[in-house]
């Protein structure tokens, strides 16, 4: 190993310190040196990540590349960093998708350019720290630590209803955290003076405890994945985001919500889990269902690739609470491949939108005859989002579908309405904007993607290939850490 | 020789009584309208009460003159605490008032007898001297206040200050006076004692207790006695709501734990409840009317009304957890509204007050690095990890979860849900809207490297806050454990 024991630290303090580089440069007239320091310091960050797959045991579930020192004595709060198959495939999605977002807000922005570029490299590094705590509170802090830069992006390159947005999604987001935070206060006493996510999951806590505590992780987790009813905030945090912060939010963001369920709900309250599984399989298909539905008549491209995330991300809440092998990796690949295909539909329409600077459907039609290049991959991804097989959104979907149908046969009935409904309001959507005669001006005087443009689409649309044809280097990280999971939750803990 | 020596842990005390007699004096003998001389003694009669401190710091518990004065580590670390917030005070507000014409001789006097009251509260084991260093202080306080004489606003408001002041004092007065009837003594350990040995009247020492928590919440600005607070921040000229805001609640929470905790913890039953309501209701009241709120005085007014309430949630939670992260709270707290009201001062100019929020639109455009500044101490009074204020936020949690009062738990949460929001509207302000105004600010070097170090302290301190929660905790510790 490159850097000692220290690669996980590393993966989350470099993005970090370059961006509080990039931020040194200051003003506009040095924007050109802020962007390649941050896609320098994004590239560096995605590589110094590698080592973590490469060197990645898969045949265990316990912890690894663990680093541990004392961090606040008094409260017995550790830094403690470490990773399973669950969550290094998400440290690596984050870091793979830096240097796209840097490459996607090259041109585009242009005001503040340091603090644009700043904000994404520190988000970076964050959300690397989420993923790799092993800590309540060090998990704690970067969770909320991720709000500030999400807030600032969203609030200052946003659309025109920015600020609603960001405090929005500041707030809902603040909501669930700190009723979180009450929980892990409850588990520590509970624990006699722990903030060790793994001592929780072998900790007994009484039957009724555990509904409160799985309540509280609850509403901190939903409203990040989101799942209906509280997933409002997303749309409108998604349409008025700039490029790449629709794209952090869809790729990474959603994810984060999750893995909260896999990391803390699931193993610390697996009975209540169980027992509140109809409930959360409830809201996953009304997810499913119903905000599929509501995609379908979406006016503005953003917002319905953001209820589609909403739709797809029902899917993976579902794979978790049937409680099944099939159903939870599929939910896992679900979640990895959402990354990519929603990832790539926004930066596919942050492309249009940097052209004629609409999102609205109405606006487009007949771009095919100007872009064509564009056209293809935009297909591509399209296809990928509803769950065609040969891309990667075939696999998890499927998965999670063989998985309900071992649960329950209407579960799996439902879910599998999604294949129609994705089906019907992605390539509705394609077929309005892409196909047809050129309607308006702006599209006529459409320019197919650059050279960097289709640089970042063609790497995404080969890992959307590659997933869908041959997942199991993904798969195999997952397994066993998935199974010995399944293993620790069909155990009582009361 | 051998009187001198038992003295010195009040060494401290004295040489700044006799300091402020030297500087009254040589005041008279320098000119200059800049007063640099006067100002550059006072600064240094601080940095000598430091040294003095730490010198004549020894483990264990002191008393002197008669149990009626303590000197142990949580009056040291709290002493100490309040040069500091007094000196940074002094150098955040030189310029604001110099362009007022308020830099007097008489204002440093003011400000250093203000100081002395704060002392002495802090280093208080017995009623009177209690009551003598709060008076000490809010008699400075008002006419600090009242310094602008010109002003309307701030003579109004320095005439509220006194008249509610007066009116807490009082309540405190005849609590105190119960109490001595209850209990024959006024020293807080043989009050203590008295009420241990259940030879007290009990319905006696609970309505004095009453009056004596009334009179606490006055000072502390708790709701329902909180009236005061928005109008004395407001009408005050910046630099004293910043002193009345910042080093005088360390005094305050100093104050709480003499009285309530040392000298009548076997009540505590009795007061943590009247403590939950009066938390309950400022959390509520604070973080809500703050909302509402244009003026941004006013809106760290009721902040801080909310704050208070916090603090409450952990001294009522009891035991070194609670006192210790109360501590915590009041120090954090301090650190935030130096900063606070510090970037309100640096905003201002001459014949200008950038007291309203939009005064902040668009910062980050004039000023990048003050915004950023402003940005890290907002989100740290919202609790917003990594700055320092979640911890504050976290310690209280914490010992109120261990101490069981789940649902005090959660209303405090939701209500600094609440508070966020004010707070958020700040970095909105600086960071989503255009600037009113393109005015150059005028950045004093001073004031502008203290708010730099204030705000990355407070982020330093959110990465790496267990030594000073340590402090804080091994103090309150030191100081109850032995009684």
């Amino acid at each position: 190993m490159i850097f000692g024991f220290h690669l996980l630290s590393v993966a989350i303090w470099l993005p970090m310190i370059f961006g509080v580089l990039v931020l040194a440069t200051g003003h506009d007239r040095n924007a050109p040196l802020a962007r390649k320091i941050a896609l320098v310091g994004a590239v560096l960050s995605f590589l110094v990540t590698l080592p973590l797959y490469t060197g990645f045991d898969k045949m265990t579930s316990a912890m690894q590349f663990v680093e541990m020192k004392d961090w606040i004595v008094r409260f017995n709060i550790h830094y403690h960093l470490g990773v399973d198959g669950i969550s290094v495939l998400f440290i690596l999605l984050n870091s793979f998708f830096t240097p796209l977002v840097v490459l996607a807000g090259w041109k585009v922005i242009e005001k503040r350019v340091a603090q644009y570029l700043a904000a994404f490299l520190i988000m970076s590094g964050l959300v690397n720290g989420v993923f790799a705590s092993l800590d309540a509170i060090l998990f704690y802090v970067f969770w909320e630590a991720m709000l500030i830069p999400m807030f600032i992006i969203i609030g200052v390159w946003g659309g025109a209803n920015r600020v609603y947005a960001a405090v929005k999604f500041f707030l809902y987001t603040l909501l669930g955290s700190l009723l979180m935070l009450v929980a892990l206060l409850y588990l520590y006493t509970h624990s006699g003076g722990s903030f060790e996510i793994l001592d929780y999951h072998e900790m007994a806590i009484p039957f009724t405890a555990q509904i409160l505590v799985f309540l509280a992780f609850f509403m901190a987790f939903s409203v990040k994945v989101p799942m209906f009813p509280v997933h409002t905030w997303l749309p409108d945090a998604h349409v008025e985001a700039p490029t790449g912060g629709s794209v952090v939010l869809a790729a990474i963001m959603l994810k984060v919500g999750a893995y909260g369920f896999l990391r803390f709900s699931m193993p610390i309250a697996p009975d209540a889990s169980h027992s509140l599984s109809g409930f959360m399989i409830t809201l996953s298909l009304i997810a499913v269902v119903y905000i599929g539905l509501v995609a379908l008549t979406q006016a503005d491209m953003k917002k319905l690739i953001a209820y589609s995330s909403i739709s797809h991300m029902g899917f993976v809440t579902l794979g978790f609470f049937i409680f099944n092998a099939y159903g939870m990796e599929g939910a896992l690949m679900q979640m990895i491949s959402h990354g990519f295909v929603a990832g790539a539909l926004f930066l596919c329409i942050g492309v249009m939108y940097d052209r004629v600077h609409s999102r609205q459907i109405v606006d487009y039609g007949g771009v095919a005859n100007k872009m064509p290049v564009f056209a293809a991959f935009f297909m591509l991804f399209a296809m990928a989002n509803s769950g065609l097989p040969g891309t990667s959104g075939f696999v998890g979907e499927f998965m999670v579908i063989m998985g309900a149908v071992k649960a329950n046969f209407w579960y799996a009935f439902l879910a599998a309405s999604t294949l129609v409904f994705g089906a019907a309001y992605t390539l509705w959507m394609y077929k309005r904007v892409i196909f047809g005669a050129v309607t308006n001006d702006h599209v006529a005087h459409l320019h197919d993607i650059t050279l960097r443009e289709k640089f970042i689409f063609a790497i995404l649309a080969i890992t959307v290939l590659v997933m869908g044809l041959y997942p199991l280097p993904v798969s195999e990280i997952l397994h066993v850490s998935v199974n010995d999971l399944l293993v620790h939750l069909a155990r009582s803990k009361i | 020789m051998s009187f001198l020596s038992t003295l010195f842990p009040a060494y401290a005390e004295i040489f700044l009584l006799a300091m402020v007699s030297v500087i009254l004096i040589a005041d008279l003998f320098t000119s200059g309208r800049t007063k640099t001389v006067t100002y550059l003694l006072v600064q240094l009669t601080l940095l000598g009460c430091s040294l003095i401190t730490v010198a004549t710091h020894q483990n264990g518990v002191t008393h002197l003159f008669h149990n009626m004065f303590v000197d142990d580590l949580m009056s040291d670390v709290l002493k100490l605490l309040s040069y500091l917030a007094v000196s940074m005070m002094l150098v955040y507000s030189r310029s604001y008032l110099l362009a007022r014409g308020l830099f007097s001789g008489e204002f440093l006097a003011l400000v250093l007898f203000a100081l002395m009251g704060i002392m002495v509260m802090i280093s208080a084991s017995h009623f009177l001297t209690l009551y003598l260093g709060l008076e000490l202080l809010s008699l400075s306080l008002y006419a600090v206040v009242a310094l602008q004489r010109d002003s309307a606003t701030a003579t109004e408001a320095a005439m509220k200050y006194f008249i509610l002041g007066a009116l807490a004092s009082g309540l405190l007065l005849y609590g105190m006076s119960m109490l001595y009837g209850a209990t024959g003594t006024l020293d807080v350990n043989a009050v203590s004692a008295a009420i241990q040995h259940g030879v007290a009247n009990k319905a006696l020492l609970v309505f004095g207790l009453v009056f004596i928590v009334s009179g606490l919440a006055f000072k502390l600005g708790a709701v329902p006695f909180h009236m005061w607070v928005p109008d004395v921040y407001h009408g005050a000229p910046t630099a004293m709501t910043m002193l009345i805001g910042t080093a005088p609640k360390l005094a305050a929470f100093a104050f709480v734990m003499r009285i309530l905790v040392e000298g009548m913890q076997p009540l505590m039953i009795h007061w943590s409840g009247m403590l939950a309501i009066l938390a309950v209701l400022s959390m509520a009241v604070g973080n809500i009317s703050a909302i509402a709120q244009t003026n941004i005085k006013r809106m760290f007014a009721y902040s801080t009304i909310a704050h208070m309430g916090f603090l409450l949630v952990g001294v009522l939670s009891g035991g070194i957890e609670g006192y210790g992260s109360a501590m915590f709270y009041a120090v954090i707290y301090v650190l935030m509204s130096l900063g606070g009201f510090g970037m309100i001062m640096l905003l201002s100019r001459e014949g200008f007050e950038a007291d309203t929020l939009n005064d902040f639109k668009g910062l980050n455009q004039r000023s990048p690095w003050l915004a950023f500044m402003m940005l890290l101490l907002m989100f740290s009074m919202a609790g917003v990890p990594p700055t320092v204020g979640f911890y504050a936020k976290f310690s209280v949690l914490n010992a109120a979860v261990a101490a069981g009062h789940i649902p005090l738990v959660i209303m405090a949460v939701l209500f600094s849900l609440i508070g966020a929001f004010y707070y958020l509207r700040i970095v909105k302000l600086m960071y989503f809207d255009a600037p009113e105004s393109h005015e150059r600010i005028y950045m004093q070097p001073d004031s502008t490297l203290l708010i730099s170090i204030n705000g990355l302290v407070v982020l330093a301190l959110g990465i790496l806050p267990g030594t000073l929660m340590s402090v804080c905790a091994v103090s309150v510790q030191q100081s109850l454990l032995l009684h």
